[in-house]
């Protein structure tokens, strides 16, 4: 490497910063308790960044083994039937526990949401800092709970008379936690679901944070309506987050009691019923699916607007459908339980509102195309991963059609249709947003500029693999594979195969998005305070922020309007004319 | 792959076999296209854009609208007439699917971990499922243990078989000369009904439960009415002039007992059977037992009562008239190394006695019983759904 | 934004990123509510299972409830709401800066708490004394094949259940004396148990059944039948949610039995099915009671320590917003018992 000049820290007029006032969070303070204990909303993003990305490892290592087991229609790693299917089973398990309730529930929130929401407000801090690093133990704890469940399985599996001295290991449930199964299981069930349960806390912590900064912290000049699209999103997140956790968290409690205590509310052999607890977990899991999704189309909303310098079109519909889609969310819980012998009445109630969620979905879509239309578009890979994210929305939101048609659902139900639609739509969207947030947002999390080219070759591989994966699944599905199955038969071998192939580009692309970032962090180059002439406020401060987030705090003014900002090329970035500007002018020289 | 999307009537579905299938195909279509049409235009005018306003200078100021309510109502209303008349078509297919028409043939089916178990109701039971074309079957789900699903997609058809409660399902299948053939492997020359073309389908366990649910497939077959009623009359006299050790042997494999009981002395899930008979067993107490014909009979009809060391109590109870029993027993029997012949039978009591009468007149007499006994629980589970449902 | 002047006219307790003492004391009340909405919601759940459960199963609730207490039930709802009162007393207190009556009523809510627990504890050992069918230790009371068995203590606790019954019953029955009601269930029920010997006989004979259901006896051949619904045919809360739901017949004949008057259902009403779910209304009286209590005991730590700040001189007029969050803590888990007392004390 041939030694460039560390370019200076700018600020938002692209004039250098004082090297000894360019104190930023990363530098505030060092070793490792000065981490642990902060009370700093950036730097408990970054470690939310590190826990969660870890655990989407641990996820996608199983589904990987899940993927590989279904590359030939008989038992792939285990020539004994038993020993092999359960290895299937809690593989599946334990891919769908870890990506649900330590990724893609904390992704976008916890890592994008609390690094990015106060700086959006042009506040110092969340409003409760104290409760932020609490939540972020929290997840902790909850995932030591997950990592015993599986460091029990491994152990189990390597000392089979561990099994007698401390009792089943691993998970065989899947993550729903169905009942009866789930209260006869003889797996660590007891462990996983005290692990749900506190990452539960974890996500309600978050919650209130977010909902009491929001409420409390906007500045003065920022209405509710002049609020970025992400913080809207991050607020309808909030809200199913503290009404529908609650409930998961007594569904768990009560799931524990009938391990440990005999208690028989969902256990028909005493006198319970296993339907309630369908009712009870799809109630908090599917809003969960909405807390998957709507802090996704925030950061999409961001997105689009930035790279097509446009504008956002239809703000309020956006931001009014994000809450739209908050209350529906609510009232379908049952179109999970089509077959289970639900009334009618009940069904039909469920799917009609199903429908209509479609809606504001739609809205959403709509006004993505209309802000693009007579735009200035630049396919950066931020942009790049948005539209994969439209696109990949697009097909999961219109499969969800068929399935919430109730004489179609029938058929599908549980079937790998289902299968594909989900990760179409938890996977392929919220995945996507969040890369497309965490390459948009990257500079200025660490001030660091990444390989444009690697960071688009990783997002077609991604893309690329992740299509090839799931889209074959909707094909499987509709010809009546079944999920959860270790075992196939034949005819639909094809279809597996090349979902299998199609998973391994997938890892590739995974890797090579994780290089960019690695790479970025060491041989990255100083970043101007804007480099995509965003207007929100987080851009109205150095990169990576200071300690305090804003040596002067900038006025609040329409985030989606950029004409103030003019480019740079020396510093590749967009800067304030002082100018025509004069009331950032003045507040920074005040 | 690419002659069964041809042959099939719903895009990307298996050939429809039920007379509802066709309905469940066409919303399916209909919605299909809509989708394809969203697609498209969605798709197409995004990849237009990106070509169309491409950044040529990093300082364009492109303006325009910032809101439209009329457009934002424009595109907001017709796509809320579409999924309301999806929602529409697909309640009244459901509908139709979920109510069964009077007069039904009713089977019950059990489902446990991890088998199906198909009552007719002349009493006999089989782990495949065979049916009358052109006739409405009425299915009364009962699961032993968790949640099963069963699934036919050619019928299009799904329904959970929830454990503490009675679910119900049906279809008809219809006729169809092109789907039916005869299937040679089960050719049987004494027995005419399996010279006979059937239409054969796969049946899956959608609901997933446990180790072998994916095992848990087997087949269902549609005759015409002659073949059926011969089929129905074999089923019910099956047991008739065979030694007990044969019907063991096909008990072995319908009643789900291959899942994990091995005859080659590998465990499974439980114990093998190969060689267990007369050894010293240790329970999970410590207490040795062997394994003798009560030890045997007392574990096939109380499975969790005692458990062998090194496994868990998850056997299902398997219902079980005592010839069946006795058949298991004996064979059982046969799996073990220094099995030297059958000058020893177990008679109904459990009490080994010299073989003295004819084994076939015993196994007659037990499968009269069967059938009778079978007759009128099957009347008593029809008493005890509730009226609506008849 | 005052930021940049925010190092004079700065009290000790506002933190850096609010700006005024109002803003930082709404945000911490906002965000209270908030949590106490989950909490809400939490025990919102455990209500609904209990009504599924009570729907599907009246009478055996209807026979269970009698062995709480009604009076120490009504005793702790006394209890709670007075130490309710203290404690909005203290948060006035706090307010006027009234240092010595702030500790005072922070004293007393903490007493009243104390008072609470100790209550619940003897109730609590009465249930473990008596083998009321509590905790995994009694094992339900079926076999694996779903029949009832007689557990060892069985008839010392239905006796015990039975006293409870008639001590109650004589108390209505007196009642409605005074009242001049005459010819009530209670009365009737006070007859019955009076021929002592006929019940136990009843008993005797009860508990034989089920030990004779229990033995492992002959199976019947191909029994479909002997895998019985969990629940008593049609009935109850979760049928509305079930498409075979007929009228739940049970929880009809419960309801107009109990609109009628008194209604008394006995050990000798219940069916062997029914018998063996009575331990499960004490499971769920020990669950919703022990996650209730659970909340008691975090109010007491809390009110402890804002006691302890409170003795110090840690609030003012200008800030005792601890005070007043523990406050709306300490009147939710009230609101909480308000619910439950009825629920699980006071059934007809």
């Amino acid at each position: 490497m041939s030694v460039i000049p560390k370019p200076a820290v700018t600020d938002i007029f692209g004039k250098p910063v004082d090297e000894q006032k360019a104190d930023n969070y990363l530098t505030h303070g060092r070793g490792i308790l000065s981490w642990l204990l902060t009370l700093d909303h950036k730097r408990i993003g970054i470690m939310y960044m590190v826990l969660v990305l870890a655990a989407f490892f641990l996820g996608g290592v199983f589904a990987i083994v899940l993927r590989t087991e279904l590359i030939t229609p008989n038992e792939t790693f285990f020539a004994d039937a038993t020993t092999n299917n359960d290895f299937y089973n809690q593989s599946f398990t334990l891919h769908g526990a870890v990506m649900v309730f330590m990724f893609i529930i904390p992704a976008i929130p916890a890592i994008l949401g609390n690094f990015m929401l106060p700086l959006m407000l042009g506040a110092k801090d969340v409003a409760f800092p104290r409760l932020n690093l609490l939540s972020l133990y929290c997840y902790l704890a909850g995932s030591a709970f997950f990592l015993w469940v599986l460091g029990k399985g491994v152990l189990n599996i390597l000392f089979p008379t561990l099994v007698g001295v401390w009792g089943g290991g691993g998970l065989d449930t899947g993550w729903t936690f169905y009942t009866p199964y789930s209260t006869d299981s003889t797996t660590a069930v007891t462990a996983a679901t005290a692990g749900a349960f506190v990452l539960g806390f974890s996500s309600i912590l978050t919650g209130v944070n977010f909902i009491a900064s929001i409420h409390m912290l906007r500045p003065k000049g920022m209405g509710w309506f002049r609020m970025p699209l992400f913080l809207w999103a991050l607020y309808a997140t909030s809200i199913i987050q503290i009404l529908a956790t609650p409930v998961l968290a007594i569904t768990l409690l009560l799931l524990i009691a009938e391990r440990t205590l005999n208690v028989g509310i969902f256990d028909p052999a005493l006198g319970g019923d296993p339907v309630l607890y369908q009712h009870f977990f799809w109630f908090y899991s599917h809003p969960a699916v909405y807390i998957m999704i709507l802090p996704a189309m925030g950061v999409i909303s961001e997105v689009i607007s930035v790279f097509s310098r446009k504008h956002i079109f239809g703000y309020g519909f956006i931001a009014m459908s994000s809450l739209a889609i908050a209350i529906l969310g609510f009232l379908v819980w049952g179109h999970h339980m089509f077959t289970s012998g639900q009334s009618a009445l009940l069904s039909a109630v469920f799917s009609l509102i199903t429908m209509t969620v479609a809606i504001p979905s739609a809205i959403k879509v709509f006004n993505w195309l209309t802000t693009m239309y007579r735009g200035s578009i630049l396919l950066a890979t931020p942009m790049l991963y948005a539209i994969g994210f439209i696109w990949l929305f697009t097909i999961g939101g219109l499969t969800g059609v068929f399935l919430g048609a109730l004489s179609v659902d029938l058929h599908v139900h549980d079937t790998y249709f289902v299968v594909a639609h989900f990760h179409y739509v938890m996977v392929g969207s919220t995945l996507f947003a969040f890369l497309a947030g965490m390459h948009y947002w990257w500079p200025k999390m660490f001030g660091k500029t990444y390989s444009e080219k690697w960071a688009k070759i990783g997002f077609w591989l991604i893309f690329a693999g992740f299509n090839l994966t799931f889209f074959i699944q909707f094909v499987a599905g509709s010809q009546g594979m079944p999920r959860r199955y270790a075992t196939y038969p034949d005819q639909f071998h094809i279809y597996h195969v090349i979902s299998t192939l199609g998973s391994y580009v997938l890892t590739v692309g995974l890797f090579v998005a994780l290089g960019v970032w690695i790479h970025s962090l060491i041989y990255g180059r100083q970043t101007p305070a804007n480099p995509w002439g965003a207007n929100a406020l987080e851009w109205h401060t150095t990169s990576p922020p200071p300690h305090h987030n804003f040596n002067k705090t900038p006025p609040a003014t329409d985030p989606y309007d950029y004409s103030h900002w003019t480019y740079d090329a020396e510093l590749d970035g967009y800067v304030l004319n002082e100018d025509n500007e004069p009331e950032e002018a003045e507040a920074a020289h005040a | 792959m690419i002659v069964s999307l041809a042959q099939a009537q719903g895009i990307g579905m298996p050939v429809p076999a039920s007379t509802y299938a066709n309905e469940v195909d066409w919303l399916w279509n209909f919605i299909t296209w809509v989708s394809l049409f969203f697609t498209v235009l969605i798709m197409g005018l995004m990849f237009y854009f990106v070509i169309k306003y491409k950044r040529k200078h990093p300082d364009e100021r492109p303006h325009g609208m910032h809101h439209n309510t009329a457009l934002e109502l424009g595109w907001s209303i017709p796509p809320l007439l579409i999924v309301l008349a999806i929602f529409v078509w697909g309640f009244r297919g459901f509908l139709d699917i979920t109510t069964p028409p009077a007069n039904s043939y009713e089977v019950l089916v059990t489902s446990y971990k991890w088998g199906w178990s198909f009552t007719h109701p002349n009493g006999g039971s089989s782990d495949e499922l065979h049916i009358p074309a052109d006739r409405p079957v009425k299915l009364v789900l009962e699961s032993q243990d968790v949640i099963h699903s069963l699934f036919v997609p050619a019928f299009r058809a799904k329904k959970d078989c929830v454990p503490g409660r009675y679910n119900e399902m049906w279809f008809e299948a219809p006729w169809n000369p092109q789907l039916a053939e005869v299937n040679q492997e089960r050719v049987n020359p004494e027995k005419a009904w399996t010279q006979a073309p059937t239409m054969a389908f796969d049946l899956y366990c959608a609901e997933y439960c446990g180790t072998s649910h994916s095992r848990m497939i087997t087949m269902v077959y549609v005759h015409q009415q002659e073949s059926f009623e011969a089929y129905l009359d074999d089923l019910a006299n099956w047991m008739e002039g065979m030694p007990p050790a044969d019907i063991g042997a096909r008990l072995y494999q319908t009643k789900g007992c291959i899942q994990c009981h091995s005859l080659d002395g590998t465990s499974g899930n439980g114990p093998t059977f190969r060689n267990i008979y007369g050894t010293e067993r240790v329970m999970t107490n410590g207490e040795r037992v062997v394994a003798d014909n009560n030890y045997l009979r007392q574990s096939i009809l109380y499975p969790n009562q005692t458990i062998v060391a090194g496994y868990q109590p998850v056997m299902p109870r398997i219902n079980l008239n005592d010839v069946e029993v006795a058949g298991l027993i004996a064979y059982i029997k046969t799996l073990s190394d220094d099995y030297t012949g059958d000058q020893v039978s177990v008679d109904v009591d459990g009490v080994e006695e010299t073989e003295k009468t004819d084994p076939g007149v015993e196994a007659t007499t037990g499968a009269i019983i069967t059938a009778e006994q079978t007759g009128q629980e099957q009347d008593n589970i029809q008493q005890e759904t509730p009226p609506d449902q008849e | 934004m005052s930021t940049a002047n925010a190092d004079h006219d700065h009290p000790a307790h506002l933190a850096h990123h609010f700006d005024t003492v109002e803003q930082q004391f709404d945000s911490a009340k906002l965000g209270m509510w908030v949590f106490l909405a989950t909490e809400i919601l939490m025990f919102g759940g455990l209500f609904c299972a209990y009504a599924v459960y009570r729907g599907n199963h009246p009478e055996v609730f209807l026979y269970a409830h009698h062995f709480l207490d009604t009076f120490w039930g009504a005793f702790n709802t006394v209890v709670l709401l007075v130490s309710s009162f203290t404690m909005a007393w203290g948060v006035r207190a706090a307010q006027l800066g009234q240092k010595n009556i702030l500790v005072l009523m922070l004293l007393l809510t903490f007493l009243g708490g104390v008072g609470f627990m100790v209550v619940k504890a003897v109730e609590y050992y009465g249930k473990w004394e008596h083998a009321t069918f509590a905790g995994p230790w009694n094992n339900a009371f079926f076999n694996e094949d779903g029949q009832f068995v007689h557990p060892d203590k069985l008839e010392d606790t239905v006796a015990y259940g039975a006293k409870k019954m008639d001590k109650k019953a004589h108390a209505v029955a007196h009642v409605d004396e005074e009242l001049g009601l005459h010819d009530t269930d209670a009365e009737r029920l006070v007859e019955k148990e009076t021929q002592e010997e006929h019940a136990e006989q009843h008993e005797a004979a009860e508990a034989q059944d089920a030990a004779v259901a229990a033995a492992p006896g002959p199976p019947l051949p191909t029994d479909h039948s002997d895998f019985k619904p969990a629940h008593n045919g049609p009935g109850g809360l979760s049928d509305m949610f079930m498409e075979d739901g007929a009228a739940p017949e049970a929880f009809v004949a419960a309801a107009a039995a109990s609109a009628a008057g008194h209604t008394f259902v006995t050990w000798e009403d219940l069916d062997n099915r029914q018998k063996g779910l009575v331990s499960q209304f004490f499971q769920i009286y020990f669950m919703m009671t022990g996650l209730h209590g659970l909340h008691v005991l975090i109010g007491m730590g809390l009110i402890g320590w804002i006691l302890f700040r409170a003795a110090m001189g840690a609030f003012s007029p200008a800030y005792f917003t601890p005070v007043d969050l523990v406050g709306l803590y300490w009147h939710l888990v009230d609101l909480i018992w308000i619910f439950l007392f009825p629920l699980l004390y006071l059934i007809h």
